[in-house]
């Protein structure tokens, strides 16, 4: 397949510039400042509004297979990820089994093959068997089958002495451990953040101390073992400092938040609001703010969704016994483009966190837009407005706070694999 | 002035969303219908034809058969589910079970359930009354009107008030609601008991935290002790009853720091020995009884209003 661009604005490393490029059987064949001539071109773009960046990753997703094929599927999955413009995504161990052994691993890896869909799935080990937080899992033999991180996400491990020896053990295969950084005892049967809605909704609080002193055990682990940790989901404002302190004493961490931490309050929750409910729990106005910060001088490295499924029996409850969390890979592009509308950081920053760096931290070769390269490409339209209708999701679930919202600014195609995907209703 | 109000709940899910002007008129209600209460044969044909169901998801005694009575007495069709004897034993869903029971055409449904937002859940879901007997740690509406219907009685003013509040706070619907109705009425709310029970935030709904009986009981109008769940003890909340009772309890040392003519009450069921001493409830101050015969006729007042907007003349 023969695919020209013309003249549209390239977003790269070292700033944003007009370019036209020709890409043929998925190779980026030339990048020029004038229009390029070809014959027996397939497929045209040519909106002068649309902006090209490197393709995205998204380094914290949900796909629920093995197991939970209700709530989502990696074929889901993956029509999810290119609808919401990711060319790839990395996905969690809570699987069931759990992927805490090669066979889970493979099974994943084969399972996204098969689909024939443009998105790479790097599967997430788990650090511990069953995620039980006991016996560190065979990290050699995971890698070798493809996995790319190790994270017990949402059930961290406990026991400090087990995560040191995960953390020192991983050192010898070049892989980072990702912290869900949480103090479980303090946060237990927590249902939101701790505050004046928590106590007039009478739902048990969650303190935001239960995840600074996870994130502070963590740091602490990481720089005793000199291990690459990342911390995933940052959302208060505490934990923004003393990363933004851990990396400057050297310390080996990198770190994600994601949109609804960004843009969200507590105040989503009002009325049992169960869309709302997720872990971390959304926090108020100071965070919020902190967070941008954090995205604005590179403390926080990594914007990632968290796509969490679940199936509408289990949000359509009682508050107390709903699940945590919410579908987040086809909003990413236009919330995070919020960013850039209120200028906390600009397009380059954007390419930075949905890009090079997931890459990066995951031991990637991160897609650059440059003669002689796979062409791996997300297309932005930075303007277009749409509202996000249960109709519209490409996910099989639709748990999310931001249902019925207007949005601004989507991927219009993502290029990948030789194949062009164009983003439609 | 109670005259003009207009009506206009379907549900009574909380206290936040009602009026001064609307609370009071529930308690004046209620006030017209204990003369009801008085008559040789306690029946009105107000709710006729009107069906209305308990659906208690916890235990309870006062508070089911007070609903039960207050129906009854207004001529209204009564059905009582309980969990263990329903569908609910065999894995229902809450919302699956009500919109069952609704297609049976029910009126009210008055809900008690563990989960804070229960009643809420279902007020935005179906097209019944919904009326919260309890949910969670989150609000007992009906409970705090009848308290301040009992508060009413025997200080003849709504306002202006000291009332302490003591015992478990974080974990009491009754305190929740009463400090919503309390407030927006115009009085001084006292939280008073361990800090485990009392975070500070507590401050920024609008009550005054006391740390120390004695200082939160000191020239109270009203004192209101609620019940000490047993099961809290060992989870860290207070280290053992006898010392809970040492540092907390209502006995005939406390209630002296409160007003001479202080009255005392108590949501029941009541831990005697613990948060109160029997020679207190025993107390002529203390009108523990008065709020049960109360809470017949805040019920009745609260159907009356819920499914007939006070247009009925009764």
């Amino acid at each position: 397949m023969k695919i020209k661009i013309d003249n549209l604005t390239i977003v790269t490393s070292s700033g944003l510039f007009r370019r036209s490029l020709l890409i043929e059987k998925g190779i980026i064949k030339r990048v020029s400042e004038k229009p390029i001539q070809a014959k027996n071109v397939d497929f045209t773009i040519e909106n002068e509004d649309l902006l090209v960046f490197p393709g995205f990753l998204d380094m914290h997703v949900h796909l629920r297979e093995p197991g939970f094929e209700y709530k989502e599927d990696i074929e889901s999955g993956q029509k999810s990820a290119l609808k919401g413009g990711f060319t790839a995504v990395a996905c969690m161990a809570n699987t069931n089994p759990v992927n805490d052994n090669a066979t889970v691993t493979h099974y994943i890896k084969c399972r996204s093959k098969e689909t024939d869909l443009p998105v790479d799935v790097y599967p997430i080990s788990a650090i511990t068997i069953g995620l039980k937080g006991e016996q560190i899992v065979e990290m050699g033999d995971l890698k070798d089958a493809g996995a790319v991180a190790f994270s017990d996400d949402g059930n961290p491990v406990e026991n400090a002495e087990i995560l040191r020896k995960a953390m020192e053990y991983s050192k010898c295969f070049d892989m980072p451990i990702i912290c869900h950084s949480e103090e479980k005892k303090l946060s237990k049967d927590g249902q939101i953040n701790e505050g004046e809605i928590s106590l007039k909704l009478g739902l048990k609080g969650i303190p935001r101390e239960s995840e600074i002193i996870g994130i502070f055990r963590d740091l602490m682990l990481a720089k005793l073992t000199n291990a690459r940790i990342h911390i995933a989901h940052v959302s208060t404002k505490e934990s923004v400092n003393i990363i933004r302190w851990a990396k400057k004493a050297g310390i080996n961490v990198t770190c994600e938040t994601c949109p609804h931490y960004f843009l969200l309050t507590e105040e989503e929750v009002l009325g049992y609001n169960t869309f709302a409910k997720v872990n971390p729990p959304l926090r108020n106005k100071d965070d919020i703010l902190a967070i941008r910060e954090g995205l604005k001088d590179g403390t926080i490295d990594v914007i990632a969704s968290d796509h969490a499924p679940h199936h509408i029996d289990e949000k359509e409850r009682e508050f107390e016994s709903a699940s945590f969390g919410m579908i987040g890979l086809e909003t990413m592009v236009p919330l995070s483009l919020e960013l850039v509308r209120l200028g906390v950081i600009d397009f380059q920053t954007l390419a930075e966190k949905l890009s090079r760096k997931p890459h990066q931290i995951l031991r990637l070769r991160p897609p650059v837009i440059k003669e002689g390269e796979e062409a791996n490409l997300t297309i932005i339209d930075p303007h277009c407005e749409w509202i996000l209708e249960k109709s519209n999701i490409a996910s099989k679930s639709y748990n999310t706070p931001f249902l019925g919202k207007k949005m601004k600014g989507r991927a219009v195609y993502t290029i990948k694999g030789g194949q062009v995907f164009e983003v439609k209703d | 002035m109670t005259e003009k109000i207009k009506w206009n709940h379907k549900d009574l899910v909380s206290l936040e969303p009602l009026s001064k002007e609307e609370l009071i008129y529930i308690l004046e209600t209620a006030k017209s219908f204990e003369e009801v209460l008085k008559r040789d044969v306690k029946k009105v044909p107000t709710l006729r034809g009107k069906s209305v169901l308990t659906l208690f998801y916890e235990p309870s005694t006062r508070t089911r058969t007070s609903f039960e009575m207050a129906a009854k007495i207004l001529s209204a069709d009564t059905i009582n589910i309980s969990t263990s004897a329903s569908s609910v034993s065999k894995g229902e869903t809450l919302l699956d079970t009500v919109k069952n029971l609704e297609a049976m055409s029910i009126d009210a449904i008055i809900i008690r359930h563990s989960f804070s937002g229960a009643a809420e859940f279902l007020s935005k879901r179906v097209k019944a009354s919904v009326i919260n007997g309890g949910d969670g740690r989150h609000e007992h509406p009906t409970q705090a009107l009848l308290d301040i219907l009992t508060i009413w009685e025997y200080k003849n003013i709504l306002s202006g008030l000291k009332i302490a509040i003591v015992g478990d706070i974080l974990h009491s619907r009754v305190a929740r609601s009463n400090l919503i109705a309390l407030k927006k009425l115009g009085n001084e709310v006292r939280f008073v008991g361990p800090a485990t029970f009392i975070p500070e935030t507590f401050r920024e709904l609008g009550a005054e935290i006391y740390y120390n009986l004695e200082e939160g009981l000191y020239d109270a109008d009203v004192v209101m002790a609620l019940r000490i769940q047993k099961e809290r003890m060992g989870s860290g909340f207070y280290p053992t009853e006898r010392e809970y009772a040492r540092c907390f309890s209502i006995n005939k040392n406390s209630i002296n720091f409160a007003k001479k003519d202080a009255i005392i009450m108590h949501p029941g069921p009541v831990n005697r020995g613990l948060e109160i001493t029997s020679d207190v409830l025993d107390d002529k101050r203390c009108v523990v009884l008065d709020q049960v015969t109360k809470g017949v006729a805040v019920r009745m007042a609260v159907l009356y209003l819920l499914l007939t907007g006070g247009k009925v003349e009764n």
